[in-house]
């Protein structure tokens, strides 16, 4: 069992040379995780690309109506429970109508969210009173 | 994006000098490819040693090079993958829209 607790806020300017900061933040934390028996350097890697494909959202979504706004994001460890949200003040989107990639027709786009519910254990986008928020959990 | 072409064998050959591929280079690398198409250079390798991270971005970049190459009746394909960068064109099946090399002599024999 893990015990311990660890709690990451992170405020960052709505650009994407933060996305290196915010991903290598998700790969330390996954190389220090307390009694994790499962593969560390995959388990780097995806919460690594989770947090940049989330971020990445986060920050196209602001920058299209406030150029100048932040995005937060937290990243919450305890009980063997990862999570993590990304907030955004974006005029948000339906994660239910995003669709699966088109394997047999490959897009340049739209892979981002796959890579979250493929590597994640669940996914939420909600909207708050001021802002949206993309929860996701991952169980170590 | 740091990177550096070489001209080798009649194939240009970029190499990406960068750790990772993201959403905040990705663009620059797209529009790279695409105006070495637009200047002729259709026969394309993109050599991936230094690169231990990509994302959906960088996937779509290369996807983007690959395409534009094949419409001009030319080649993109990928040399010196990590292990966890090929996983991710594997998870995309995207391994099977481009070639793959396990280094540039190989890329050679193959382009030829």
């Amino acid at each position: 069992m893990c015990n311990s607790v660890l709690q990451v806020d992170v405020i960052i300017p709505t650009q994407t040379k933060y996305l290196d900061l915010i991903g290598s933040i998700g790969e330390h934390i996954a190389k220090d995780i307390d009694d994790f028996s499962g593969d560390r350097e995959a388990l780097a890697y995806h919460l690594n690309l989770v947090l940049t494909e989330a971020t990445t959202n986060a920050i196209k979504h602001a920058t299209l109506t406030t150029p100048k706004d932040t995005v937060r994001i937290t990243i919450h460890i305890q009980d063997n429970e990862l999570n993590i949200k990304v907030y955004d003040h974006g005029q948000g989107f339906d994660l239910e109508t995003v669709p699966l990639p088109n394997f047999e027709q490959p897009k340049e786009s739209g892979m981002g969210l796959y890579f979250i519910r493929t590597f994640m254990d669940s996914v939420t986008y909600t909207k708050q009173d001021d802002c949206n928020v993309l929860e996701i959990t991952k169980y170590l | 994006m740091k990177l550096k072409l070489e001209k080798i064998n009649d194939c240009s050959v970029i190499f990406i000098e960068e750790e990772r591929i993201d959403a905040h280079n990705s663009g620059e690398l797209k529009a790279y490819i695409l105006q070495l198409i637009e200047n002729g250079d259709v026969n394309i390798i993109v050599q991936l040693e230094n690169v231990r991270f990509i994302d959906s971005s960088g996937l779509g970049a290369l996807l983007s090079g690959h395409k534009n190459a094949a419409a001009k009746s030319g080649k993109l394909g990928l040399a010196c993958c990590k292990q966890q960068v090929l996983s991710m064109f594997e998870l995309t099946r995207l391994n099977r829209v481009f070639e793959i090399y396990t280094d540039l002599n190989e890329a050679f024999e193959n382009e030829a």
